[in-house]
């Protein structure tokens, strides 16, 4: 849905006559375009809602469409008599018409309750929470680090553009992306955590922590245990990025308004950042919102290589059974998120680029 | 960020204020990661701080065995666990009535010294031990055994995990603190294999909702086996340390820690590092993951008889217990000379020595030859061996002779078959392509029916075959009742406890007199013909017994129990044999703590790579900036 909003580059002389027309246009036209811009937000806000609510819906049909007995799986290879069963299918509610299951899932979730997980005997809500920050450690970080990567890199590529570190940098930025994150992860684990060679085994194989550790200690174990996902998670990720700042910056490099800022004398360094780089921006940060909301997605494959208790591995788990509240319940998360972080943007985006929403 | 002002020259500012701006940026991150670090602590429940006893003699040059597991734990309440790293972290924890000969198998004393039945065999009286203490200093008696069965017995929410065991229980009480008296309503033999943990009724009494509660609330948790279980992280690890009162005797090791690993491969990697001192793999190390082990300085790879069979069930027609027929087995297999001539075109050789790579053994028998007083051979005359010709000549008589390249029945249609395949394991896809080929021979077409759940169509009885495999117990009667009419569905398409929707008057008879048969090796002759009326059905074709692969490292471990004893496995025993049995290495030879904080150049090693990453980040921000401010000094 931002992809739709993400607007042309914005020029500097059309931003620069809007500046003009700005101060002196009077208090009316003012008012309009805050009218304006609240019915463009309200749209926006409203539309988001509608989204979650189908997103919510989905959520419980998807994962019913998958073959599956979860009583079953869940005491597979144990001795369970008949009577056991029923009762679990009983306690899960699973011996209820598929339309009372739906009501019921539909009417507890608006009360932001998703039931309890039939593996863990816990709420769900409990299990999200716990797993919750884990993930937003490991991916936050590395979406900070990812996107600062790719701006940088991405700005420098292009404003020397077919250059060797231009050529070296798209190639290798490239290739990273399209390393699958779960062969990567196992290759740093074996040449940096159990060590090739003369290079020495620093890193843990994987988890969050050793265990045991409390104050200082325990943010330097953590921080120790972060940098091996971190960097497979930095080195898949940044290329996106890279790439739709290069190829922006490139569109903006051949402007007037370039030339006009040298022929002030302004020095190279001066016109590109201040220039051109915030021009460049804008579908920049349409990806970064979008990338954003996968955040709290979390990375199943990289969670799961590197044993980190987040999200993406409570789902790995949850979707073998499946685990049906649990399922259905991160589903609904991580569309949430993704639904809000466009939301933001949408909302946002007017006030970087004032032609939008008018 | 607001695109006009960015144009202005006037808002130009001095290098300086740039310099600051980017100082006060790199501290923002910085402030930033810090707080997402210290955010990540309240994510654990269970705060270190909660068992400082706990982590202390590992501290203290203590020894600790830590165990790369495969799951993670889905519920540390023995009334709700399911998992087998749950099921074997509470043999650890709790005391069960009787406990598993390590050499053979055999019933031993556990939290029962003795046990009697009456002479109507409706009566049991066990002598509960006078010499084992709760971890809190209370004393642990037959009351608490009581109170745990009774529990299940009047609380469906209790009756989750072992309900099974009390299914046929009347009536259990505690006459004095160390007697327990079960009265049951028909006899049962399985008496003294009723494996489940006997919890502290003055710390359970308390628990209001026993399907809600985990038992990860309170550390350390009170138990009375040889470990006590101090600290959990969910998805991370469990430790226990050593119960230095244990009955028995105290654990070598003074702390057991088990470790999440969800991908093997890393697991693996752990175990070269000597992070973990164990890997079982799941449920076994693959044949390259052993292949890369072997060899290797300070590691073992240990291979004993695996506890599960591998089988291919051939669907008898589903049915319900009132006798409704449903699903859409293929009436060719309601023929006993059809379900055998396909046994008899399986080569069983070649699938162990090609699928399992060696690390099986040859089917035979029901249950496996792990436990050797039930194993069954059958006999020469028996033998349904591979032999494809007198397979071709059973299904000439059963009246489905080859037309061409096709075996075709009277009604004209050619005979194909589907085979239900978990797609999770490679081996039953692998053996799949050879059964097409095997049986294609033959003349009879097969589809492989690769699923993530095959639950739905097998319960649904919508197959012809199925490969089939359980984890058996010491005791076989829960792998014997799966296959009698008591167990079939109620109404069609349910699951239930049936395994194959066999129902036979014959099996059920047999079955019910091995369950009350008290005598072992009357038990044990009963089991067998069981075994042998299985056999020439042939709905249960037992292609392989899977082996244990599992390895661990010499310079942590010293030495280790297996069970059986001579040559067995590590992880999944019944009993706490292995770990309880563990002893460390001596302390200079390379330190026993498998933890990766917990000795020296663990320590060193995080140091180092700290330095190294904070190294690495600080250079390109160092480098970032000088380039930056190069070219700046060069234009002013």
């Amino acid at each position: 849905m931002t992809a739709e909003s993400t607007p042309a580059l914005v020029h500097s002389a059309e931003a620069d006559g809007l500046a003009d027309a700005g101060p002196s246009a009077g208090r009316g036209p003012r008012a309009r375009n805050t009218k304006a811009y609240l019915r463009y937000a309200a749209t926006k806000i409203l539309g988001a809602a509608v989204s979650l609510f189908a997103v919510l819906v989905t959520s419980f049909f998807l994962f019913r469409l998958i073959p599956s007995d979860p009583v079953k799986h869940m005491t597979g290879g144990r001795p369970i008599s008949s009577e056991q069963l029923e009762n679990l299918r009983r306690e899960f509610g699973l011996d209820q018409p598929m339309w009372q299951q739906f009501l019921d899932y539909i009417g507890d979730a608006l009360t932001g309750d998703f039931g309890m997980s039939y593996q863990f005997h816990a709420p769900v809500m409990e299990k999200i929470t716990a797993a919750l920050p884990a993930t937003l450690l490991l991916t936050g970080t590395a979406y900070i680090l990812f996107t600062a990567l790719g701006l940088w890199l991405g700005t420098r590529t292009a404003w020397k553009h077919g250059g060797k570190g231009d050529r070296f940098n798209s190639a290798l930025a490239l290739t990273l992306y399209s390393v699958p994150s779960f062969w990567l992860g196992l290759l740093l684990i074996i040449v940096f955590s159990v060590g090739v060679g003369p290079i020495p085994g620093l890193f843990p194989t994987g988890g969050l922590e050793s265990g045991g550790e409390t104050g200082f200690a325990y943010v330097v174990d953590v921080a120790h245990h972060m940098i091996l996902p971190v960097i497979t998670l930095v080195a898949v990720g940044y290329a996106q990025t890279l790439l739709v700042m290069r190829s922006s910056l490139l569109d903006e490099m051949g402007s007037d308004y370039l030339t006009t800022a040298r022929a002030k004398g302004l020095r190279d360094d001066v016109v590109r950042r201040r220039h051109a780089v915030p021009n460049a921006l804008l579908p920049t940060f349409t990806l970064m919102f979008v990338n954003l909301g996968h955040v709290v997605a979390g990375q199943i494959l990289v969670e799961t290589v590197f044993s980190w208790p987040g999200l993406g591995g409570l789902f790995y788990e949850a979707l073998a059974g499946p685990d049906l509240p649990l399922v259905q319940a991160l589903f609904f998360f991580w569309a949430a998120a993704v639904i809000l972080a466009n939301t933001l943007a949408d909302v946002l985006y007017p006030l970087l680029d004032p032609r939008v929403g008018r | 960020m607001n695109v006009r002002d960015q144009h202005d020259p006037q808002s130009e500012s001095p290098p300086q204020n740039r310099r600051r701006r980017r100082t006060l940026f790199a501290s923002g991150v910085a402030a930033l990661a810090l707080t997402a670090g210290l955010a990540a602590a309240p994510a654990a429940p269970a705060a270190p701080a909660d068992a400082p006893q706990a982590v202390a003699p590992a501290k203290a040059g203590g020894k600790t065995l830590t165990v790369a597991l495969a799951q993670s734990v889905d519920s540390l309440s023995p009334f709700l666990a399911q998992r087998l790293v749950s099921t074997s972290i509470h043999r650890l924890m709790y005391e069960y009535l009787t406990n598993y000969d390590p050499k053979d198998n055999k019933t031993i004393p556990g939290f029962a010294t003795e046990w009697k039945s009456s002479a109507d065999k409706l009566t049991w009286t066990y002598t509960i031990r006078d010499d084992s203490t709760w971890s809190d200093g209370k004393k642990a008696t037959a009351k608490d055994a009581a109170f745990t069965f009774n529990k299940m017995m009047t609380d469906d929410n209790a009756a989750q995990a072992n309900g099974s065991f009390v299914a046929n229980f009347k009536k259990v009480s505690a006459p004095s603190d160390t007697e327990l008296v079960i009265e049951l309503k028909k006899p049962q033999a399985t008496m003294t294999a009723l494996d489940v943990p006997i919890v502290p009724e003055h710390i359970w009494k308390d628990v209001k909702d026993y399907s809600k509660f985990n038992n990860d609330e309170k550390f350390p948790i009170v138990g009375n086996g040889p470990f006590v279980l101090t600290d959990y992280k969910t998805d991370q690890y469990v430790k226990l340390k050593a119960n230095k009162k244990f009955w028995r005797g105290a654990p070598k090791f003074d702390e057991l820690v088990f470790r999440t690993y969800k991908d093997q491969d890393a697991a693996v990697a752990a175990l070269r590092k000597g992070e973990v001192s164990f890997v079982a793999g799941a449920p076994a190390l693959t044949p390259a993951q052993a292949a890369s082990l072997k060899g290797q300085k300070n590691i073992k790879v240990n291979e004993g008889p695996g506890r599960r069979f591998f089988a291919i069930a051939t669907n008898p027609g589903a049915r319900t217990k009132g006798g409704e027929k449903f699903g859409d087995g293929h009436p060719a297999l309601l023929d006993q000379k059809v379900r055998q001539a396909l046994f008899l075109a399986v080569d069983r050789k070649t699938i162990v020595d090609k699928v399992f790579q060696g690390h099986a053994v040859e089917g035979a028998g029901y249950i496996p030859p792990r436990f050797k007083d039930y194993f069954w051979e059958p006999s020469d005359s028996q033998k349904l061996a591979y032999d494809p010709e007198r397979a071709a000549k059973l299904l000439d008589e059963a009246g489905y002779p080859k037309k061409g390249d096709k075996r075709v029945g009277k009604d004209g249609k050619p005979l194909d078959f589907r085979i239900l395949c978990h797609a999770t394991d490679p081996n039953d896809k692998a053996i799949g392509k050879y059964l097409k080929e095997w049986w294609g021979d033959l003349g009879i077409g097969l589809e492989v029916q690769c699923l993530d759940d095959v639950s739905v169509p097998w319960y649904a009885g919508e197959y012809d075959l199925a490969f089939d495999g359980w984890s058996v117990n010491p005791d076989p009667d829960f792998v014997l009742g799966i296959h009698t009419c008591a167990a079939l569905p109620e109404k069609a398409k349910e699951s239930a406890a049936t395994d194959n929707f066999i129902c036979d008057k014959k099996f059920d008879e047999l079955y019910q007199k091995q369950l009350a048969e008290y005598d072992p090796a009357k038990r044990a002759a009963t089991v067998k013909d069981m075994q042998s009326w299985l056999y020439d059905s042939g709905y249960m074709n037992i292609i392989a017994y899977p082996n244990a692969v599992e390895a661990y490292r010499t310079d942590h471990i010293k030495s280790i129990k297996t069970m059986p004893e001579a040559s067995g496995n590590i992880y999944g025993q019944d009993g706490y044999w292995s770990w309880w049995s563990a002893v460390p290495a001596s302390a200079g030879s390379g330190g026993a703590s498998g933890g990766d904080g917990g000795d020296d150049s663990g320590s060193t090693g995080v140091v180092i790579g700290v330095v190294v990453g904070v190294l690495v980040l600080g250079g390109a921000v160092f480098l970032f900036s000088r380039r930056r401010a190069a070219t700046a000094d060069d234009r002013e």
